[in-house]
């Protein structure tokens, strides 16, 4: 029995850029950072000041006072996010979506703003104190669990947090439902709130985080050989992924299709990766299997592109050992130059971003690109976007732990 | 303090710390079917209750509050 087709029919993101689809890729074809100094909290003496927040959202305003309390930053963000897909779907978030629809997000850490807050107060006034909300705020399948109450989602849920790849994963298995005939649609995405001190103080910890201070908006600088680390940054994303035949039943609109998704695991060190990519190179083959695609198919690559030397370095050779001489051919960019790193949120965004890229025929720069890498020798589309008739892109999603996601986009 | 006194002071708990519509807030209101609290909620209630009052609450003492008036003669008999 041949697979069926998997569509999307809906986009929805709240991230350091803007606080909907049409403002987020407006910047990111202009090469636009929304990389800033952090205002939500005093830093202190945290070694980084900057970070990729969230502007001009109030959860109060948006969900009133009395619902908002209940869920962590990382559960408004996705409810923002999902509420933006539904209706940009043409399904109504005011109906409760049914047994024919599933859920599945992918987030890094959770409520960990939730976690950091609980234990202030259980640290300053005892544990007769602590917010007896803290578990269902901070527990990582909140915002699945949420989601799902608002929208009446019944069909499976699934959270998954495979780190940075997490909702590159929700993607795919979102896509692995849809076409062994689960359910017609599901509500696929990711979240991260990770923008709070204990958070921000530890990643810095393990130099995993930039410290140009003095310039944020070109601190995350992929690929290039002055780039000292990723940033910080926070949102959501969801897509609505549905069986091709429901969306034309319905008139959908459709962005294009999921074809591919390729999930590998390094297994050899908890933050490192595997040297040359290992992992990497075999996630982007089982995509294309997947797909029934080869490299040659291939027009534009979002990188994972972290802006960490270790990152970069890997997933350019990852992408040489696969591709071979059609390396230097593809198009590459990483969006993560201008969002910042949204952890377990950035799968799903990124997916966004290939639906777009294909879809509007612009290839969005990787900015901050400077100085030449002897090790990073490919076209990363470097600080301005490149139009280009595409039909097929991939996008790639490595996390702590030795997590790889992959997938795979067309346009028809 | 005089009951009125302390329904003033419970409303206020109830609009500004949980955000509560204000115009819900009165005597008969139902916390659970009116208010919308939950039994998370209630918790929180109990723990707000406390703070502003300096009183303990025990979990035995609150089988018979299902109303703001009932959670209003529960506290006035305490402070």
């Amino acid at each position: 029995m041949s697979k069926r087709r998997v569509v999307i029919t809906g986009l929805g993101t709240i991230n350091p850029l803007g606080n909907s689809v049409s403002e987020s890729w407006e910047k990111l074809i202009n090469g636009i950072s929304g990389i800033d100094n952090i205002t939500s909290f005093d830093t202190g003496d945290l070694p980084v000041t900057f970070a990729g927040e969230v502007k001009n959202f109030d959860a109060n305003e948006y969900m009133g006072k009395q619902h908002a309390r209940k869920l962590d930053r990382s559960g408004h963000l996705s409810i923002y996010a999902a509420e933006q897909a539904l209706l940009d779907a043409g399904l109504n978030p005011e109906e409760r979506m049914g047994s024919n629809c599933g859920i599945v997000f992918g987030t890094g850490i959770g409520g960990i703003g939730a976690t950091e807050d609980a234990v202030r107060v259980y640290d300053e006034r005892g544990a007769s104190r602590i917010n007896p909300l803290a578990i269902t705020q901070l527990m990582p399948n909140s915002s699945t669990g949420q989601v799902a109450i608002k929208f009446g989602i019944e069909g499976p849920s699934l959270t998954i947090t495979t780190a940075c790849a997490a909702s590159a994963n929700a993607v795919g298995e979102a896509k692995n439902m849809i076409e062994n005939g689960i359910v017609d649609i599901v509500v696929a995405g990711g979240t991260e709130s990770g923008t709070t001190p204990m958070t921000i103080g530890a990643f810095a910890q393990i130099r995993a985080l930039s410290t140009k201070n003095d310039t944020p908006a070109e601190a995350c600088s992929p690929f290039d050989k002055n780039r000292d680390g990723f940033v910080m940054a926070e949102g959501s994303t969801v897509l609505i992924l549905e069986s091709e035949e429901s969306a034309k039943s319905r008139d959908a609109k459709i962005y294009g299709y999921v074809v591919g998704y390729g999930s590998t695991t390094d297994a050899h060190h908890i933050t490192a990766p595997a040297e040359g990519g290992e992992g990497a190179v075999r996630a982007m083959d089982k995509a294309l299997k997947d797909a029934s695609l080869s490299v040659d198919d291939v027009d534009y690559i979002n990188a994972h592109g972290t802006s960490t030397p270790a990152n970069d370095k890997n997933e350019t050779s990852a992408i040489k050992t696969l591709f071979g001489s059609k390396a230097y051919e593809v198009d590459i960019s990483s969006t993560k130059s201008m969002t910042g790193h949204l952890l377990g949120g950035a799968g799903a965004f990124e997916s966004m971003v290939c639906i777009l890229s294909l879809q509007n025929g612009v290839i969005p720069p990787t900015i901050n690109l400077n100085n030449k890498d002897e090790e990073c020798d490919l076209n990363y589309t470097p600080n301005n976007a490149v139009n280009k008739d595409m039909n097929i892109a991939m996008s790639n999603s490595f996390g702590f732990g030795g997590h790889n996601g992959v997938l795979v986009f067309s346009k028809t | 303090m005089e009951t009125n006194e302390v329904f003033d002071k419970v409303k206020g708990l109830f609009v500004e710390d949980l955000g509560i519509d204000e115009s819900k807030v009165t005597m008969e209101a139902k916390l659970e079917e009116d208010l919308e609290i939950d039994s998370l909620g209630i918790v929180e209630v109990v723990m707000a209750f406390e703070d502003e009052f300096d009183i303990e609450i025990d979990d035995e003492e609150l089988a018979d509050v299902s109303t703001v008036g009932e959670a209003v003669k529960l506290l006035h008999s305490k402070i």
